[in-house]
């Protein structure tokens, strides 16, 4: 395709924002800025640039800026996404409405407390656990090994799933789609030998076991991973006490 | 103070080597790391191709060729005994990630792959120098699988390894805490303070050896690879301290950037079997480097798509080529790592290539299965940084003298073994490497010593400059400085340069830190002030942009990145010299040599160098 034929012609947008200032405001309060953007400009791109020419005072985290370091996910549109990986062209109307992820407390603006995130997360054993004295060279994994974890290593811990979740915002101390995740990954690596406590951990009452299947978070997921999934296999290897690939998955949940 | 914190070893940053380095310092001796993004945020997370080691798992290989390839790629303006160090253990340090749990992709064998990178030869079996040019056997060196790799997500499978293990072994963290001044007294290094960014307080963290791990400085140049958060901070902050910056003036722009956006897609494209083209539809690196066309060093590709796009062969009469990774295009050049046995089909490139081929559909519009992408070159990766020896010591002058407690390592360091242009997966390889190496000796070094006292009030200046930006009234917005230098840069100090854009680079440089100096800001507040801390990343960009403008001038000959117009021609007999930068006061610079580390052989009772200096060709 010939990109001098993409349509950049300029789009009139209102943009607005749930601001909250710690320091100034009682209450989370909206402010609107009209701004001009290209369709191409990533939504991110608006953010900033309100920052940069009308407010300097917005506060929102970012990094990458292509979609890979996970600091910018927020609710756009009432959706979870990330800002630089949202093109203005994706979005219908003119408004565009950008809030902080639900279920995490706000510190400032669209930046919300990770912390309790990142708890969650480090509390599944998220590494790998051998015990045996490594070979002198690499072990050893089958391409089809490999591939049985392949999807949830993608994971960049933006969060986007885990707030989109309506049994997390329900209760917080569930562990989130997240931190499954992360787990599975290790879970079902061939080299691993922690399955069972991590099963272990995530039978608890906290655990998977609070996941009701909603499906929000493979929607919100930014890189695909296919969360839900990801979730049921980690049940099913609870309940089979198996980790073999008789994956309910398998069975087809459409929308995954 | 209510905010002081003690360990023996502070490491500032969070990428591959702070967290490498981690690994190892903390089990010797207390240890932190300050970063100011998530540690699974760091730009090490982008890094896509591969990490380079010559384990051989599919190709003959051994890593010295591995190192030949370096010092070679590096325009000959690299340290040879760090290169060589880097590429020894280079095989170690990958079967230690893979016993970390990296997720590498397997061969059939269960081994872990290895594709193709530029630059990344190997000796040719078939080689007959009387063979009829143009021919396989005419060409000395071929191109080998070492690049290690994850599809093309590389970088994100080595922080979230590095970090997983941090995680298990208890490291301590200091998230989200911004590096703003190093604490360096009777000339040894005793700390560093930094911004909670939470609440706007400021620390000081106390320490017997201080790594600075803070990555690169690509956001001087409009369009770039880098993330928002590379600016340089650790060099630039060691230089306002009066402390150099070495080869300054070997920026990397990498040949295949998304069009005007400048993100990244990586070299494997062309490793996995991806060609360039210009407007008439011709392989124009076949002009350029007729052994190795699209597998070129990327300072010899960049240079080449400026060359096609000046003289009119830019497509549409623009500033981009297209990029081509479609399986009919690998299969009619016979370009895959597959051919000639074997034809690929779309199902192999988008198994090989994910994230690229999502990019391009993400930002370009454009569906690379079915299309060429529009790319140009993007600023990338600075080969220069805080001069080092192979312990990760910080080194204050000509001769080598140490910082005591100041070490640095990856991106923001120059050990020196990328010289004058570094090869695609090097650098991952030089986290993991010397990263460690670091980690260690600042262990070592903190083991040995009792805390040295720190001045009263360390965090005074900080705090001073942090005061007067919020004090003063904004008199313009701070990011019209930030685009002008980024204009300037990118115009007067890129791929090309000469005397007369230099110069003028130079002397903008000067002005917008006269601006930069006037500069109030809108957010007065103390809770995560972002635009604060833009700011202050603004003036670590200015200090870098100054000094790559310094040594530019300074340099009048071309090598690897460095290629001025009107000096074209290496000169090895005034500049085969690292260069050293000083800032004095506001806008002073000196610039100073230094050796190259030479290795020499005993040949036929002669002492000769081992990697004789050559004409670089490919
Ligand atoms: C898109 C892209 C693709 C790449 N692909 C490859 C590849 O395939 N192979 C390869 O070998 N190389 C590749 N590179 C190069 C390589 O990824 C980088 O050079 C390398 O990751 C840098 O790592 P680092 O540890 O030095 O710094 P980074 O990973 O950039 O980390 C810097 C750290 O410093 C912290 N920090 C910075 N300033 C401060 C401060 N003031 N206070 C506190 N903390 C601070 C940050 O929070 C961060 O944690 C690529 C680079 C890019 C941009
Ligand atoms: S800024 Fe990195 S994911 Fe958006």
């Amino acid at each position: 395709m010939d990109i001098s034929k993409i349509d950049h012609t300029a789009r009139e947008l209102t943009v607005r924002i749930r601001r909250y200032d710690p320091e100034r405001d009682d209450e989370p309060r909206w402010q609107e800025y009209k701004v001009s953007a290209d369709p191409m400009d990533r939504v991110l791109d608006v953010l900033l640039a309100i920052k940069w020419n009308q407010d300097e005072t917005l506060g929102l985290r970012r990094s990458c800026a292509h979609g890979v370091c996970g600091s910018d996910a927020m609710r756009i549109n009432n959706v979870n996404r990330l800002a630089c990986k949202t093109l203005v062209r994706t979005l219908s109307g003119d408004t565009m409405t950008v809030e902080p992820i639900l279920g995490l407390p706000v510190i400032k603006d669209l930046i919300v407390d990770m912390k309790p995130f990142f708890d969650h997360y480090k509390s599944v054993m998220p590494y790998l656990v051998n015990d045996d004295p490594p070979p002198t060279t690499e072990r050893l994994q089958s391409p089809e090994e490999r591939a049985r974890f392949d999807d949830t290593t993608k994971c960049i811990l933006c969060a986007c799933c885990t707030t989109a979740c309506p049994p997390f915002w329900g209760n917080q101390r569930y562990v989130g789609p997240a931190s499954i995740v992360n787990a599975h990954r290790f879970i079902f690596d061939s080299r691993d030998q922690a399955a069972a406590e991590r099963l272990d951990i995530l039978n608890d009452a906290e655990g998977v076991w609070r996941c009701r299947t909603v499906f929000n978070c493979s929607t919100a997921c930014p890189r695909e991973i296919h969360v839900t999934k990801a979730i049921q296999e980690v049940k099913h290897a609870m309940l089979t006490g198996s980790l073999e690939s008789d994956r309910p998955s398998q069975t087809g949940h459409g929308g995954d | 103070m209510n905010h002081y914190h003690r360990f023996d070893c502070i490491i500032v940053g969070a990428g591959g080597s702070g967290l490498m380095a981690a690994l190892e310092s903390s089990r010797r001796v207390g240890t932190a790391v300050v970063s100011k993004l998530y540690p699974p945020r760091s730009h090490t997370g982008a890094a896509q191709g591969g990490i380079a080691a010559a384990l051989a798992n599919l190709e003959e290989d051994s890593w010295e060729n591995h190192a030949y390839d370096t010092i070679k790629g590096g325009d000959f303006l690299v340290d040879q005994t760090a290169a060589e160090i880097l590429c020894r253990e280079a095989v170690e340090g990958i079967y230690e990630l893979e016993h970390m749990g990296l997720p590498f992709d397997r061969t059939a064998a269960g081994r872990i792959s290895q594709r193709r990178f530029g630059g990344h030869t190997r000796p040719n079996p078939k080689y007959d120098p009387n063979a009829a040019p143009g021919t396989d056997a005419a060409k000395p060196r071929i191109p080998v699988m070492r690049s290690c790799h994850s599809a093309d997500r590389t970088g994100h499978m080595i922080l979230q390894t590095l970090y997983q293990q941090c995680i298990k072994q208890g490291v301590t963290f200091f998230d989200e805490f911004h590096m703003v001044d190093l604490i360096l007294e009777d000339g040894e290094c005793r700390g560093i303070v930094a911004i909670e960014i939470a609440t706007g307080q400021l620390h000081v963290f106390h320490a017997k050896s201080v790594l600075l791990a803070t990555g690169g400085f690509g956001r001087i140049f409009k369009v770039s690879s880098n993330a928002y958060a590379l600016t340089g901070d650790g060099p630039a902050i060691a230089y306002r301290h009066g402390l150099p910056l070495e080869d300054m003036e070997f920026y990397q722009f990498h040949p295949t950037g998304i069009y005007k956006l400048g993100i990244l897609l990586s070299e494997a494209c062309r490793g996995d079997g991806g060609i360039m083209f210009n407007k008439d539809g011709e392989r124009f690196m076949e002009r350029y480097a007729p052994n190795l066309k699209d597998l070129a060093s990327r300072d010899v590709c960049s240079r080449s798509i400026y060359q096609e796009v000046r003289a009119g062969r830019g497509i549409n009469g623009k500033d981009y080529v297209y990029l081509d990774i479609r399986a009919e295009t690998m299969n009619k050049y016979k370009s895959s790592p597959l051919h000639p046995g074997q034809d690929v089909d779309s199902a192999w490139v988008e198994k090989r290539l994910p994230d690229i081929i999502e990019f391009a559909r993400t930002y370009l519009g454009v569906d690379p299965i079915r299309e060429p992408m529009p790319i140009q070159p993007t600023a990338h990766y600075a080969m220069g940084g805080l001069p080092t020896d192979v312990e990760g010591r910080v080194l204050r002058d000509v001769s080598g003298t140490p910082v005591p407690g100041l070490y640095s390592a990856g991106e923001s360091a120059c050990v020196s073994v990328h010289g004058a242009n570094r090869l695609g997966t090097n650098s991952l390889v030089d986290l993991v490497v010397y990263g460690r190496r670091a980690g260690r000796a600042m262990a070592d070094y903190a083991a040995a010593r009792s805390f040295a006292p720190l001045p009263s009030h360390p965090e005074t200046k900080a705090r001073e400059q942090i005061d007067a930006l919020l004090s003063r009234p904004r008199t313009e917005p701070w990011a019209k400085i930030r685009d002008e230098m980024q204009v300037t840069m990118m115009e007067n100090c890129g791929v090309f340069r000469t005397e007369e854009t230099l110069t003028k680079a130079r002397d903008e440089i000067a002005a917008l830190k006269a601006r930069y100096r006037q500069l109030g800001i809108q957010d007065k507040g103390s809770v995560f002030n972002t635009n604060l801390l833009e700011v202050l990343e603004l003036g670590n960009l200015l200090e870098t942009a100054e000094a790559t403008v310094a040594a530019a001038l300074a340099r009048r000959e071309s090598r690897g990145a460095h290629s001025r117009e009107d000096f074209p021609d290496r000169n090895d007999h005034d500049f085969f010299k690292h260069s050293l930068v000083y800032s004095h006061n506001e806008n002073q610079t000196s610039v100073v040599y230094k050796d190259v580390d030479v290795i020499y052989v005993e040949k036929h009772g002669e002492r000769v160098p081992k990697y004789p200096l050559e004409v670089r060709k490919y």
